[in-house]
């Protein structure tokens, strides 16, 4: 066969910003540190404040990075996602009080197994939970925004007022594990154990998530689907199959989420969701929809400012959030990081 | 003749409140290139998008290798053994060019003497495997459109404006590729505007108008009859290709 011309483009020499700018929003994180460093001035409790702020982003990234895949995927705006934060918070705590025994025991070992069961019952219940909700609620409102907001909204308040009726109207409190109570101190500045659990358990979560989308085959499927459905399709692929399998897996994480937001707060409300649900989709809307590592850079953003504005200017820090999310959108109106959709 | 690869028989589709295809009735034989041509809007990117089942005909039927598929859903019908090269491209911008192929290879890693023969078609492609698709130039992403549909020996390749909105060295780049998988055997139904490159591809050719096929017959025959291509689409081949 006669080969095609082979192509030889002049490249134009990129400047030091043209190549920076792909990473700006990861060096926001690190900038929003330093800046928070000179607003408090006080190096031990900035440190606390950061480490803090970084457990507290964690788990939102936890709980929204199922949710802006569902949006990028199928286009469908769950507003009943708050609900498998709150089912999952329910049922892991529930779990973990009934092994009060090994939680009550001061052997990280026995903590950690009542973790991890109430970690493993909270995401099969959520992830069960999910597959149930995209059948009877979602798939019926493909397409349509105004009905996904509205059934989905009410599939939320049944969630709610069903973990009424089973565990009761009262605020459940409680104490973490034995192991994971009080706080290390580095020099002057006190790290609860738990927050440095929460960032570990966070890293882990990008690191998984980036590896399934990175290096595998349903990765691939799914990122391909978020930016062109209908071409993932005519390459021979079930992409409703792939949807179900990331709203079960989105559920799943909003569950795990729910148990850590839970251990975090040390009580839990059947609302919590509800409630945690601003702050998801403040994070989704700036991190740019459908895109996990906005996500994860928005997350941070949104838990490293609203500490160091708790610390510095408390009666800020109900508006911090919706200020960060107003100078982002006009940097950027479609998100930190945003995907390319097909038109 | 053999059984065709392709039936349409009398498709009726509508999208939102417009009636696009009026009863099409088609026929692509095994083997060649089988050309839909037609001036625009009269229904030849409808007819093949309700072909892979991106819009769905609401009457008559589509039979592909004897298969009743107009109601299957699209990915069930890509598996028969369709390859479709959009019109938009449908290129994943945000994978590089060797993901998009990765995808495109659905029954495995793609045979690496028919990633040689890709490579051979459209060398580019080699040299930008580790880029992200969106930076690449229109031509190219047109050649990994096609080169995804080459990933794996189809029954049938649906194909619609390759050579849209390119450069002539692109446009005989694609011609030569296309030549290239006719002459291995492989049956095509292409849309095609550009009629110089229609004329040196087609087998057969069917000409639309008003969301039906006014026309059938071989492709050398309207090539050479401008009062025909005249009253067909109310122009002259010749006229168009210079």
């Amino acid at each position: 066969m006669t080969a095609a011309p082979e192509h030889a483009p002049t490249m134009a020499r990129t400047t030091l910003r043209d190549r920076l700018a792909p990473y700006a929003p990861f060096l926001l994180v690190p900038a929003l540190a330093v800046a928070g460093f000179l607003a408090v001035q006080n190096p031990a409790s900035w440190l606390t404040l950061t480490v803090s702020g970084l457990a507290m982003g964690m788990m939102i990234f936890i709980m929204a990075s199922g949710l802006t895949l569902v949006f990028g995927l199928m286009d469908v705006i769950n507003f009943g996602h708050g609900a498998f934060v709150s089912v999952g918070a329910f049922v892991g705590i529930s779990v973990l009080l009934a092994l009060g025994q090994m939680t009550g025991a001061p052997s990280l070992g026995l903590n950690l197994l009542a973790v991890l069961a109430a970690v493993l019952a909270a995401m099969a219940a959520t992830a069960t939970m999910g597959w149930a909700f995209e059948r009877v609620i979602v798939k019926p409102v493909y397409g349509n925004h105004l009905s996904q907001i509205l059934v989905t909204m009410g599939g939320l308040i049944i969630a709610e007022q069903l973990i009424i009726v089973l565990w009761g109207p009262e605020e459940i409190y409680f104490t973490r594990p034995e192991t994971l109570k009080g706080a290390l101190t580095f020099g002057d500045a006190a790290i609860e154990k738990y927050r440095l659990v929460a960032v570990g358990v966070g890293l882990v979560v990008f690191a998984a998530m980036r590896f399934v989308l990175r290096r595998t085959k349903i990765g691939l499927i799914v990122r391909a689907g978020v930016q062109n459905g209908e071409m993932v399709a005519a390459l021979g692929y079930r992409l409703r199959l792939v949807f179900v399998g990331v709203f079960i897996a989105g559920s799943a994480l909003a569950g795990l989420g729910g148990v850590m937001w839970g251990l975090y707060q040390e009580v839990i409300t059947a609302h919590m969701g509800n409630q945690a649900m601003i702050l998801i989709f403040i994070v989704v809307i700036i991190g740019g929809l459908g895109s996990v590592e906005g996500c994860f850079v928005g997350a941070l953003l949104v838990g490293l400012l609203q500490n160091y504005i708790a610390f510095v200017e408390p009666k800020l820090a109900l508006i911090s959030n919706i200020a960060l999310m107003v100078a982002i959108l006009m940097w950027r109106p479609m998100g930190m990081i945003p995907v390319v959709k097909a038109k | 003749m053999s059984d065709p690869i392709l039936k349409i028989e009398g498709i009726c589709t509508n999208i939102a409140q417009y009636h696009i295809l009026q009863g099409v009735d088609l026929v692509v034989p095994r083997g060649g290139v089988t050309m839909l041509l037609g001036r625009n809007g009269v229904g030849k990117t409808t007819t093949l998008r309700s072909v892979i089942g991106h819009w769905r005909a609401h009457e008559g039927r589509i039979l592909f290798d004897g298969q009743d598929i107009t109601q299957l859903p699209t990915a069930a019908i890509a598996r028969a053994g369709l390859g479709f090269v959009p019109e938009d491209m449908g290129i994943f911008a945000d994978l590089t060019v060797e993901e998009n192929m990765i995808l495109a290879a659905i029954s495995g890693p793609i045979d690496p003497a028919r990633l040689d023969w890709i490579f051979a078609a459209f060398p580019p492609l080699k040299t930008f495997w580790k880029s992200e698709a969106g930076t690449l130039s229109g031509g190219q992403k047109q050649m990994l459109s096609i080169a995804r549909a080459m990933a794996e020996e189809r029954k049938l390749y649906l194909i619609d404006e390759p050579t849209k909105g390119l450069a002539p060295a692109i446009i005989s780049t694609m011609a030569r590729a296309l030549k290239d998988l006719k002459d291995q055997g492989a049956s095509i139904l292409m849309v095609e505007q550009n009629f110089a490159v229609a004329k040196a591809l087609g087998d057969t050719a069917n000409v639309m108008d008003d969301g039906r096929v006014i026309w059938s017959g071989a492709m050398e025959a309207l090539a050479n009859d401008a009062r025909l291509q005249e009253q067909l689409m109310g122009l002259s081949m010749e006229a168009h290709s210079t």
